[in-house]
């Protein structure tokens, strides 16, 4: 899918209609320079899909040659340093060029504003640089990868970081920028809910989708300096070595530990507070329900984003780190528990008693549910101190954090990709083709991870290349279901693009949902909206009746008898 | 008393009203204004967090090893670091100033507060780099080109520092060490991937030439651990304030250029206060790194 | 809420609503942070044993005070923002404390580890 090419591909598809340039920010003005100099949000968020699934294709690559590789025991293609780079390739890649910015740079970019009923972000600029930075970042990764590779795992933790002879600083340079990058994109959202919310939408009548944004941006504007500074003093202990981090010059290894997850820990609840909201907006349109409990779910998203600054220890149990804080982090790690189960007993509520219909995002969501639960349960045996001991740094904390950040995030992201793909192209993917490609992730994503569980909780650890012959059968159902994974993976994304040349022209509001972005036509017109949409309450669907001409829903005045098949 | 209240007439550049400097997708200059308003002030949010890493590392090694900073700290010249204090003071002042100006619309005032701040900005990087210089000459580099790391690990200056560059007590070698290690720690490290390596060749280890290296006169640091650790803060924590400072003088230079044009006014003053705010963040850290750095005994 | 920003109502076609400081409070605050600046170098020489920190800490948080209040005009903004601005320090201070209390907990083995290093090198 190339970006300069995109909006040709519609050129015929759209413009029989009665629309002008004007009507679709798609054809609004053509050309390569169009899109890369655009101040656009819904360009820059079209822009962002494109660089994040390329980066996902290539840590998905990464994780296939991995799984691969571990069909056997013993060496099949890759030596232990390849491996060793392979692993921490797929990791940076996977944390910092996609997870970080999938949901909210690349479809909160789109949402955000249109949901609030706004023609922009707040500082469009801002948000084009933050974009570039990405792309700075993303290449200073492809140059660490192109002139050495990177082996110190994607945590660079010293002392090895400091004596590799692979690419530290490269990657390093590019965790800064992206760094910037994450933090210009939570900036501009959070100064945008908080000045241009339209008149009559209050904090408690915003989508539950713009709330986790929010949270997320908080922690992006107090996590990711850390992490830019972070960056900045291993860069200097590894080409000065001033002795902060490096024990071979008087430094403190786990001080560096401290540092890293001061930022990365709360970075795992900016990967996942998106993906609940998106959860949180597609399980009350397809269940055509109210969504229940909305302001615990609110708050929910804040207090995770709060309690994620208080945890950061917990990745530090057999580090040295001291007894006292072990305690304490252990303890407070569990309280995080308690906002993730209120949004999963609310979503559940949701479902009660709704009309609940199986379009492929609630496919996904049903899916998200299913594994961030198993992953988030799973983290109660990592967080109490005596089974960590046990279980760090084997397979077992591998299943634990792919099933919450693949299982949640990446799945809740696809699922959010489907919802809004509308909305984003004007065109409908085939429901049938996306449930299949879902059905095939879901299985495929359990048959990878599941055996990792067993094989990490009987003592295969984590990052080895070769392991002896007990654990061979559970490695080998993993590597099918890696296989299985990527095909599903491949084919959902496929199904979306297909639709760009084949798919059926999308109506305004296809899943009938009462936020703001399904008031404007799909795809929106270059200024969102010519006059302010009215604002209601968010998840109030009692208005929206199936039409079939237009093969959406339309608004209706007054209550009006619901529909739910369509 | 505000800027409704407290001018009326408009300002003589009529050409940019109000309205041209209000962006699409924002309602009225008041929305735009407190949008970028807010906007700054969460940017300087992210600034103290950076900071912070630094302060943090620096309160660690102090509480643990404070004997490590009452040694060290008799290089720094406490001196130098209060006249930079009140410079830096002194430009805050005509910032605020300037902010003021700007708001009533006097444009040559603004110009004039504008000039003397990025002066004041200048005088700043001279004083910081006289005191790098007089430290540069006493070999007190960050790092392990810093001569009481040689001095403390030797093995490992052999192995990342050439013979021709490690400290020998002689002043003349003072010139060339720093080339790696200024860049690295000034500009972020822009070319990492040379000068990494490179020394790693000359690892075979000779006479120690830097074992007597202590006894040239200046810090009487004999029998204290660990000394570099203060010198790579020090470097971190001023260097990167220096590079605020660099890269404050290019927005107050960006706001020269724009008053010029007579783009302010009491109308439309936005990019004065919002380079302001940071103007004074960047006093106010340091205001901290004065006395932490500085005044330690 | 159109294209282009229309004049508003008449009491807004004058531009922003934001505070401007008076000549007095500018220097009055440029002239105590000269002060305290003296007072730090002043009292340099006076040893006040461990607490010393604690004083140049304790008036640099005085200036600090006075420039974002001031200077900054904190005192008229929104409490929204000064309130963000506070609960950014709060994180600052979990961020040091919690990693100096583990630091400081774990020092002795890391001492430990020295003077062993030491004595085995010596042997």
């Amino acid at each position: 899918m190339s970006v300069g090419s995109t909006p040709d591909k519609f050129q015929a598809a759209n413009l029989d209609g009665a629309q002008t340039r004007e009507d679709n920010y798609l054809l609004a003005s053509s050309g390569v320079g169009s899109w890369l100099f655009t101040l656009d949000h819904k360009r820059i968020g079209v822009m962002y899909l494109v660089g994040i699934l390329v980066s996902f294709f290539l840590g998905g690559i990464f994780a296939l040659i991995l799984r691969a590789e571990l069909f056997t025991g013993t060496k099949l293609f890759l030596t232990e340093d390849q491996y060793n780079q392979m692993f921490t390739l797929h990791g940076a890649v996977m944390t910092f060029l996609f997870i970080i910015p999938s949901i909210p740079a690349a479809l909160g970019n789109f949402v955000l504003p249109v949901m609030l009923g706004q023609k922009d972000v707040a500082f469009p600029r801002m948000n084009l640089g933050s974009f570039y930075l990405w792309v700075v970042g993303a290449i200073f990764f492809l140059c660490a990868i192109i002139f050495g590779g990177l082996d110190t795992g994607w945590t660079f933790y010293t002392p090895y970081s400091v004596t590799t002879s692979t690419r530290v600083i490269l990657a390093l340079l590019g965790v800064f920028v992206l760094g910037f990058s994450s933090i210009f994109t939570g900036l501009n959202f959070i100064v945008t809910i908080n000045t241009m919310r339209p008149h009559g939408m209050t904090w408690f009548k915003m989508p539950l989708f713009l709330w986790s944004i929010y949270a997320t941006s908080i922690i992006q504007l107090l996590a990711t300096p850390v992490l830019g500074i972070t960056g900045l003093l291993l860069i200097a202990e590894r080409a000065l070595h001033i002795g902060i981090f490096d024990p071979e010059m008087g430094g403190d290894p786990v001080l560096f530990q401290h540092f890293f997850w001061f930022y990365s820990h709360p970075a795992v609840y900016i990967m996942i507070l998106p993906a609940m909201g998106i959860i949180s907006e597609l399980i009350a349109v397809f269940s055509r329900k109210h969504i229940f409990g909305y302001r615990f779910i609110a708050y929910s998203s804040i207090a995770i984003a709060l309690l994620g600054f208080l945890v950061w220890g917990h990745h530090m149990f057999v580090s040295g780190q001291s007894q006292l804080a072990a305690v304490v982090f252990s303890g407070l790690t569990f309280s995080v528990s308690i906002p993730s189960a209120i949004k999963v007993f609310n979503w559940l509520a949701t479902m009660y008693k709704g009309s609940i219909s199986l379009a492929t995002p609630m496919c996904y969501a049903l899916a998200f549910i299913f594994l961030f639960t198993i992953g988030g349960l799973t983290g109660l045996f990592l967080g109490a101190l005596a089974t960590d001991i046990q279980l760090h740094d084997t397979y077992f904390v591998v299943a634990h954090f792919h099933y919450v950040m693949m299982g949640g995030t990446l799945v809740a992201f696809v699922g959010g990709l489907y919802y809004w793909w509308p909305k984003m192209f004007g065109v409908m993917y085939n429901e049938n083709a996306g449930r299949l490609f879902c059905l095939i992730v879901f299985l495929g994503f359990n048959l990878t991870f599941f055996p990792q569980f067993i094989m990490g909780a009987r003592g295969m650890p984590r990052r080895y290349a070769r392991y002896v012959e007990e654990f061979q059968i559970y490695h080998q159902l993993s590597t099918l279901g890696a296989f299985l994974l990527g095909i599903g993976m491949v084919g959902a994304i496929g199904v979306l693009l297909y639709s760009l040349y084949r798919g059926k022209k999308a109506p305004a509001n296809p899943w009938g949902a009462n936020t703001l972005e399904w008031m404007c036509s799909s795809p929106p017109p270059l200024a969102n909206f010519d006059n302010p949409p009215p604002v209601g309450d968010p998840y109030d669907y009692s208005n929206l009746r199936y039409d079939e001409r237009e093969g959406g829903y339309v608004t209706v005045p007054g209550p009006a008898k619901k529909t739910s098949s369509h | 008393m505000t800027v409704a209240e407290s001018t009326h007439e408009h300002d003589a550049h009529g050409h940019h009203s109000p309205e041209a400097h209000v962006a699409h997708h924002f309602e009225s200059p008041q929305q735009q204004f407190d949008s970028g308003k807010l906007g700054i002030w969460m940017f300087l949010i992210t600034e103290v967090l950076f900071f912070s890493g630094m302060f943090c590392a620096y309160a660690i090694y102090r509480s643990l090893h404070p004997e490590i900073f009452i040694d060290a700290a008799k290089e720094l010249n406490a001196m130098l670091g209060a006249l930079n204090t009140v410079v830096l003071i002194v430009s805050s002042l005509t910032m605020a100033w300037a902010v003021r100006a700007a708001q009533l619309s006097q444009k040559k005032l603004l110009i004039v507060l504008l000039w003397i701040t990025l002066a004041l900005a200048g005088v700043f990087l001279g004083v910081k780099t006289v005191e790098y210089t007089t430290k540069f000459q006493h070999e007190l580099y960050p790092g392990i080109y810093n001569h009481f790391a040689q001095e403390q690990y030797p093995t490992v200056a052999d192995k990342y520092v050439s013979k021709e560059n490690q400290a020998s007590g002689g002043a003349e070698h003072a010139t060339e060490a720093p080339a790696h290690g200024e860049e690295h720690s000034e500009e972020h490290g822009s070319t990492p991937a040379t000068g990494e390596h490179e020394e790693h060749a000359h690892a075979e280890a000779g006479g120690h030439a830097h074992a007597e290296a202590g006894g040239h006169g200046h810090g009487g640091a004999q029998g204290v651990r660990n000394i570099h650790i203060f010198f790579g803060i020090y470097y971190m924590m001023t260097g990167i304030h220096a590079i605020h400072i660099i890269g404050g003088m290019g927005a107050i230079g960006w706001l020269i250029y724009r008053a010029n044009k007579g783009e302010f006014s009491s109308e439309y003053f936005g990019p004065v206060d919002y380079v302001g705010l940071y103007w004074h963040l960047v006093d106010l850290i340091w205001i901290y790194l004065f006395p932490l750095l500085y005044l330690i005994h | 809420m159109s294209d282009h920003a229309q004049p508003n109502d008449d009491s807004h076609d004058h531009g922003i609503h934001a505070h401007v400081m008076s000549m007095s409070t500018l220097f009055g605050t440029f002239a105590a942070l000269l002060v305290l600046t003296g007072l730090t170098v002043a009292i340099y020489e006076i040893d006040f044993g461990a607490i010393d920190i604690w004083v140049a800490m304790g008036i640099a948080t005085v200036k600090a005070t006075l420039v974002a209040v001031y200077f900054m005009h904190l005192r008229y903004e929104k409490p929204f923002i000064t309130l963000s601005f506070l609960f950014s320090l709060a994180f600052v201070a979990l961020f040091i404390s919690v990693s100096l209390m583990d630091a400081r907990e774990y020092e002795p083995q890391v001492e430990a580890l020295h003077n062993a290093q030491m004595q085995e090198a010596a042997e």
